[in-house]
């Protein structure tokens, strides 16, 4: 970041190194997002719809790990991929991958405790419709997620803002190295622990903008659904 | 619509079949067939056990004495059943896409699901309401579209759960003018319903339920004019069995 | 229905596809550092680091932690160079095999900073010990870092010249708050307090409030910075080559001048001494 200068500045100036920060940043936070609800959404929907010995266990147990600490999720990705580590060979920590991993596994509990009480409350509802038209295992899980998807945008955009806010996880795992690994939230916390509050502030004022955005557009995308399927 | 599959599924026949909900019986030793042939109506005071019967016949309750059969067979897979419940679910998506989904279920190839879903949404006459999103429809027009979804599952056998219990005397006679060409077409068709009216409209045969046991079957014009038992006589003056 | 479920996977698939191939062309050229955070804040990587990709096209990754911390790193193989300041834990680093040979690169000093009104009357003073044992005396604010870095280790090297066992003798004047220099200044210019910082750091601070510098130029407060290759034998994907060529241009003249050249407000940092055998 240039010397003296307000964040507006630099967005007003489109500076690009915030630019590739703030592109970073959602491209993490956003391929989190699709891959912990490619996993979680199924297996929420699957826990939701079976019933098998311990399941009461599983549901605490996740809905406990939605409050997982960011920066032990760090900690752990981190011995994982450190090339002491059993996973060194890939060679991925300090990459914007590693905190696509971290932030995945961070978020994949909310997506999946949301996905789990949606299919959950609507499989109440079309419990005798669909075992009457003889849907099967897979069918019943394609139905009830489709028709809860209003209910699953709000659950993702849920892990959306855990992803996007933290910083515990991303900072271990990826390092906060200029250009490659730093994201809004890795350069609030540089920012302010060298002292540049105001930089620091304006950046943070950026992030809050950049979730609101992503927010409104969903909603935009749910009210446009919503009317068309009622 | 296809007719014929009756052999599959018909005649469904109770033998001493109770079913109980932890220490509620909910039917008490009922033997009971039913047979190809004109509608057989369920009448019978709320608790009766209406409802459960038609979900047993369903398959959506299991006897906890006593034995079903379809056809002969025990649980077979190959029945063509379906049901229209008293409050019918519907998915979030047009009229049209309602019906798609069921046809779906039975495998219905996607170049003819277009027709079918005409021709049923007409059968029912909500031909024009096909885009609408089904949740938006009105009470009887969701009647009437659980109806066509039952349908399109070509069922040999459709169980009605008191189909016009919500409905107004205008939603009561679409309902039921389509029930009339449903059996007329050949799918046997057993229902429910509070209206005794409706049921000598509607019946071939009659069966009167109070506290889980079947306490009277005829043909509606015997049953109406000389009931054989007492409760009988006393449902058909009105008066409340208790 | 059934379709988009479809195509939404497919998508997903593409993106992590996608995702995979730019880290795997990211990876090409390029390697890690483990630095510390003060060389990092004082902007001096932000001006040699790009002369070295034009001139090498090598991407220079810096991880900057504390200077404990970027040993760690490198002990657990997680860098290729590692480029510190304490030449204690570097030779301690040596000998436990994970370098294979450390060169200087240049130093920079600490000074003592302090509030313009000077309660403990140290200001101007030319001799570090005599500062520090009287700020203790004087039970004045004192902010440390307290976080194993090279500052810190510093710190308290110089309070055991002063013949202090600050871990034993330090009272509620004494601070540490296991931060970095800027949160250190910060703390510093919030509770009027002093504290030991390097220059690099101080120059680009932006929120000095009442602070100014006590005390500077004593040769104990001098800096010494090293630079390792990690020991390829212990880790074999360490990237060897390039990491010698970086340390190959940090040492040259080159690389040296580039050093001297960077300053801040006219001032220069960083003093090259790669050619000193001693350093």
């Amino acid at each position: 970041m240039p010397d003296d200068v307000t964040a507006l500045q630099l967005v007003l100036n489109a500076d690009p190194t915030l630019l590739a920060i703030v592109r970073l940043s959602l491209i993490v936070s956003l391929s989190a997002v699709c891959l912990a609800a490619l996993i979680a959404v199924p297996l929420g929907a699957l826990i939701a719809l079976t019933r098998f010995p311990g399941r009461e266990t599983a549901n605490v147990v996740l809905n406990a790990m939605m409050g997982l600490p960011p920066v032990v999720v760090g900690l752990a990705v981190y011995l994982l991929l450190s090339r002491s580590g059993p996973l060194g060979g890939w060679g991925l920590l300090f990459t914007p991958m590693a905190m696509i991993l971290a932030q995945t596994i961070l978020v994949m509990p909310i997506i999946g405790a949301l996905t789990r009480q949606t299919v959950e409350d609507l499989w109440t509802e079309y419990r005798d419709e669909l075992t009457s038209m003889n849907v099967g295992p897979l069918g019943r899980m394609a139905t009830l997620i489709w028709e809860g998807r209003f209910s699953l945008v709000t659950a993702l955009l849920a892990g959306f803002g855990r992803a996007a806010a933290e910083v515990g996880a991303v900072i271990i795992v990826g390092g906060n190295i200029e250009g490659f690994t730093r994201t809004m939230t890795t350069a609030i916390a540089l920012e302010t622990s060298k002292g540049d509050l105001p930089l620091a502030v304006g950046l943070g004022l950026v992030l809050i903008a950049i979730v609101i955005v992503v927010n409104a557009l969903a909603w935009t995308a749910r009210r446009a659904g919503e009317r068309l399927a009622g | 619509m296809s007719i014929c599959h009756s052999s599959a599924t018909l005649p469904i026949v109770f033998d001493e079949v109770s079913v109980t909900a932890g220490a509620v019986t909910l039917l008490d030793r009922v033997t009971l067939t039913v047979a190809p042939g004109e509608p057989t109506v369920l009448i019978g005071p709320n608790g009766a056990g209406k409802t459960t019967l038609l979900r047993t016949a369903m398959g959506l309750a299991r006897p906890s004495r006593g034995q079903i059969t379809w056809a002969g067979q025990l649980n077979p897979l190959s029945t063509r059943r379906a049901i229209v419940f008293q409050r019918p679910a519907m998915l979030r998506r047009s009229a049209g896409g309602n019906i798609r989904y069921a046809l779906r279920a039975v495998g219905i190839a996607r170049w003819r699901q277009r027709a079918v879903i005409d021709e049923l949404l007409a059968a029912v006459g909500l031909q024009h309401l096909r885009n609408r999103p089904a949740r938006r429809l009105s009470v009887g027009e969701q009647q009437r579209l659980a109806l066509a979804r039952a349908l399109a599952l070509d069922p040999a056998v459709l169980f009605l759960d008191e189909p016009t219990a919500s409905l107004d005397p205008t939603g009561t006679k679409a309902i039921e003018d389509i029930v009339r060409e449903i059996g007329a077409r050949g799918i046997k068709v057993v229902l429910s319903t509070h209206d005794l009216g409706e049921a000598k409209r509607l019946a071939g045969q009659i069966v009167l339920l109070h506290r889980g046991r079947v306490i009277e079957v005829g043909a509606v014009a015997a049953f109406f004019d000389a009931p054989q038992t007492a409760e009988a006589r006393r449902f058909i003056a009105g008066e409340l069995l208790v | 229905m059934r379709s988009t479920l479809l195509a939404r996977r497919s998508l997903l698939a593409l993106v992590a596809i996608a995702l995979l191939a730019h880290v795997a062309l990211a990876q090409e050229k390029s390697i890690v550092i483990a630095s510390t955070t003060s060389t990092q804040d004082s902007g001096l990587f932000g001006h040699i680091l790009p002369l070295f990709k034009a001139k090498t096209g090598i991407d220079v990754r810096v991880i900057a932690v504390g200077t404990g911390q970027a040993l760690d790193t490198a002990r657990r193989g997680d860098a290729d160079v590692v480029f510190v300041h304490a030449k204690s834990a570097e030779e301690k680093f040596l000998a436990e095999g994970f370098g294979v040979k450390r060169y200087p690169v240049m130093y920079n000093d600490f000074i003592l900073i302090g509030p313009k009104n000077d309660p403990a009357g140290i200001k101007g003073m030319k001799d570090i010990v005599t500062a520090l044992k009287t700020l203790k005396d004087k039970s004045a604010t004192f902010i440390s870092r307290g976080d194993k870095s090279g500052t810190h280790i510093a710190e308290i090297n110089l309070w055991k010249l002063a013949g202090v066992d600050i871990a034993a003798e330090k009272g509620p004047w004494y601070k540490e708050i296991g931060q970095g220099m800027g949160a250190a200044l910060n703390a510093a210019a919030a509770s009027d307090a002093y504290v030991l910082s390097d220059r690099g750091t101080w120059l680009s601070f932006k929120n000095k409030g009442d602070l100014i510098i006590a005390v500077e130029g004593d040769k104990r407060l001098f800096n010494q910075y090293g630079v390792m290759l990690v020991n390829p034998r212990k880790y074999p994907h360490v990237k060897k080559e390039l990491g010698q060529q970086f340390i190959d241009w940090l040492i040259s003249p080159e690389g040296q001048r580039e050093i001297a050249d960077y300053k801040i407000n006219g001032e220069q940092l960083f003093y090259p001494n790669a050619n000193d055998p001693a350093a």
